[in-house]
């Protein structure tokens, strides 16, 4: 499992490869907080080669998605897979994000 | 033919992805059902052992997390138990209400009922036992 930090103009693109879940959820708030720090706003989390999240994995979410937005900032998610959708949807948190069908229409507008 | 597996796991969350696989691995008699397996088995396993270790054993290295797995034909039953004082899950507030919907925590029990046929704790609270059955449409 790892997180792939790219950037596409201004906004900072997190590809998660693998899983998002307990076990590795602190490197992902890192690595996001790392480039709020350096003075980064927009973000796009894209999950196109992502098995499945945990309730840890949506909480971390949640938690980076308020400290973005703290600083006027925003994060999308983008390309999440039919199961990746039934989470978030049980969950209702698909209506405090903004969810993309692919990474470039997550790039869209931001 | 019953399948039995018996896992004891170290108090360390890092260990649940591995555990979570292993155990998937071997549920050889539910491939039809990949996406049950895929989304349902493996997200509600992983809740039950990242509860059990981080709130059961109160994250304690010292502490350990047992799991029981049976594997028939019909389904797979899993039992987590921690060695911590246990708590009561009816406690746990319904994180799809509005006011906890932007919290940060308090989901796990919510995905674990959600995603398992069966969730049953025991009297004292430190022992889960879930159940994934294998029945309507095979997905794979």
């Amino acid at each position: 499992m790892a997180f792939q930090v790219s950037k596409s103009g201004d906004v900072t693109v997190i590809d998660v490869k693998g899983q998002l879940i307990v076990g590795n959820r602190q490197e992902l708030k890192q690595k996001v907080l790392d480039e709020l720090e350096k003075g980064e706003r927009m973000f796009v989390v894209n999950f196109s080669e992502t098995g499945y999240i945990d309730s840890s994995g949506l909480g971390v979410l949640v938690s980076l998605s308020k400290k973005i937005r703290e600083k006027d900032g925003e994060l999308r998610l983008a390309s999440l897979n039919e199961d990746l959708r039934t989470l978030f949807e049980l969950t209702k948190l698909d209506t405090l994000f903004t969810i993309a069908d692919s990474r470039e229409e997550a790039l869209e507008g931001l | 033919m019953d399948q039995e597996l018996i896992l004891e796991l170290p108090n360390d969350i890092r260990s649940i992805e591995h555990a979570v696989e292993y155990v998937t691995r071997h549920c050889s008699s539910c491939s039809e059902y990949a996406r049950r397996l895929n989304l349902n088995f493996r997200v509600g396993l992983t809740e039950a052992l990242s509860n059990a270790m981080l709130y059961g054993n109160n994250s304690d290295p010292e502490k350990s997390v047992r799991v029981e797995v049976t594997i028939t034909n019909d389904e797979v039953s899993v039992r987590v138990t921690d060695q911590g004082v246990g708590f009561d899950p009816e406690l746990v507030p319904d994180p799809t209400l509005p006011d906890n919907i932007s919290k940060s925590g308090g989901r796990g029990i919510f995905l674990m009922k959600a995603l398992m046929d069966e969730v049953e704790f025991n009297e004292r609270g430190n022992s889960v036992t879930l159940v994934l059955r294998f029945e309507g449409e095979a997905t794979a």
